[in-house]
């Protein structure tokens, strides 16, 4: 469980990334932040492993404030995942996916032997594990920054706009992976998009965040759709334009959907 | 041809003095060089005083201050120490930059990554940064290797021997054979370090030939 009570952070400069936040993120469950850029929700999500300490407020995990933790044993108790996987680009793909479990100490070749089996379990041929990360197509090397968070098994996962850098049929097949590997690891996930289909294709909860951090709505993604909390929240998710207003036409004796330009997008499951 | 078989082993012997002149200033500059670039790439104040600083020492000129460090630091005139010392001042007033300019080339995007896995800023120096500028520092190096092996020869002025010795003394005896032995050595001996700084940074990073391939 993660929770953030009146968290507050302000800038030197006098910027306000987050006003006043409040969030309790329960374990196995995944949340998703969603906003546009500069809404302040990586600011949270860097709280979490004091990549940022908040200026006022507390963020603690299963109840312990993390500001009383050590930051590096922090840091390697949670995994990461960011946009274009952040990997080592010296390192290959095998000791890449291996790097916490050598920080804290593991054994090389065994760390190695384990980072191939997750890599299969991401999905990857395991013969990857030999090259460089530059050397990967943008999905892989998503992939592989999936198998480094997993490495020391932890019990929380931050996902700092992970899907964000490859093309649209692939971040379909990764998040749909997620959703299988979620369904068997029951991992606690904090997530952050600015894909708000992303963050319904995701999220158990959604909370979609104005500027400043500020919660417009927190739902389930059907009670997001079924009731925008606001105008601005409606203009998010996109209510009431052709893509979300479906209605069902039959055709040949089978039930399509289709959208508000009468375009189909899918089959009435009978 | 006569002459250098004749003088060969005074010859072997000063390109010996050459080799050793050359290399110890080479990896003293190389060592000192690195931190003081990494606080230079990391801590915008420090950044000025440290290029600045580096970079006047290459505006002495380079007799004058071989002949200033025994007086300064308590040598005899003719220890290769004085050489050494010197040369070492050079090779940081141009690797301190370079080492700078490396560091600087690491991606926040990776150190960011590197600190968020759990890395100790002394892991991620070890681990990240100093691997990742090893590119940009190498070809510093090599600018440095190649100009600390010719001013070598500018101890011979001062009587510390290396080829400029061949130079020195060709000139006085006007022995031609001499100095031609001096330039081409020198010119040898510039590019055998290099090709050994090139390979060596070849070996530490195999990943470059790997993403270029």
């Amino acid at each position: 469980m993660i929770e953030f009570a009146a968290v507050r952070k302000e800038y030197p400069d006098g910027t306000v990334a987050v006003e006043d936040f409040s969030l309790v993120v329960p374990s196995h469950a995944v949340v998703v932040l969603v906003g546009s850029s500069g809404c302040g929700k990586t600011t949270l999500l860097r709280m979490v492993n004091r990549m940022v300490d908040p200026t006022s407020g507390t963020v603690s995990i299963d109840g312990d404030d993390v500001r009383a933790m050590d930051k590096v044993q922090l840091r390697r108790s949670i995994g990461y995942v960011l946009q274009a996987g952040g990997l080592l680009p010296h390192r290959t793909v095998a000791d890449n996916v291996a790097t916490v479990p050598v920080l804290e100490g593991a054994n090389r070749r065994e760390a190695r032997r384990a980072a191939l089996g997750l890599l299969e379990r991401v999905g990857l041929d395991p013969a990857l594990g030999d090259r460089y990360p530059l050397q990967l197509s943008g999905g892989q090397q998503q992939r592989v920054g999936v198998a480094r968070a997993l490495a020391a098994d932890p019990n929380i996962l931050l996902m700092d706009e992970p899907f964000g850098a490859v093309d649209p049929i692939v971040r379909d097949q990764l998040q749909e992976e997620m959703r299988t590997l979620q369904r068997e690891l029951g991992k606690t996930i904090l997530f952050v998009t600015h894909d708000i289909d992303e963050a319904f294709a995701l999220g158990d909860e959604v909370l979609v965040l104005r500027k400043g951090a500020e919660i417009a709505q927190r739902g389930t993604p059907a009670e997001i759709l079924a009731h925008p909390a606001d105008e601005f929240v409606s203009r998010f998710v996109g209510a009431g334009t052709a893509r979300r207003t479906l209605s069902v036409r039959e055709v040949d004796g089978r039930r399509i959907v289709v959208d508000g330009d009468d375009r189909p997008t899918g089959v009435l499951a009978e | 041809m006569n002459w250098l078989s004749q003088n060969l082993h005074i010859v072997w012997s000063l390109l010996l003095d050459h080799l050793w002149l050359s290399i110890v200033p080479i990896v003293l500059a190389l060592v000192i060089s690195i931190p003081l670039g990494w606080l230079a790439a990391r801590y915008p104040r420090a950044r000025t005083a440290l290029l600045t600083g580096t970079g006047l020492l290459y505006a002495i000129p380079s007799l004058a201050l071989f002949i200033m460090i025994p007086a300064i630091v308590g040598l005899s005139a003719r220890s290769p120490w004085v050489a050494i010392i010197g040369l070492t001042l050079y090779g940081c007033a141009l690797m301190v930059r370079g080492a700078a300019d490396a560091f600087g080339s690491v991606s926040r995007e990776t150190m960011l990554a590197a600190d968020a896995l759990g890395h100790s800023p002394w892991a991620r120096f070890w681990a990240v940064e100093l691997p990742l500028s090893g590119p940009v520092l190498v070809s510093s190096l090599r600018v440095m290797a190649v100009s600390t092996v010719s001013l070598v020869t500018i101890g011979a002025v001062i009587g510390i021997s290396s080829l400029g010795t061949l130079f020195t003394d060709g000139f006085q005896r006007g022995i031609d054979a001499s100095i031609i032995t001096g330039i081409v050595l020198t010119v040898v001996v510039a590019f055998a370090i290099d090709a050994v700084v090139l390979l060596l940074g070849r070996l530490a990073m195999p990943w470059q030939a790997a993403v270029r391939a």
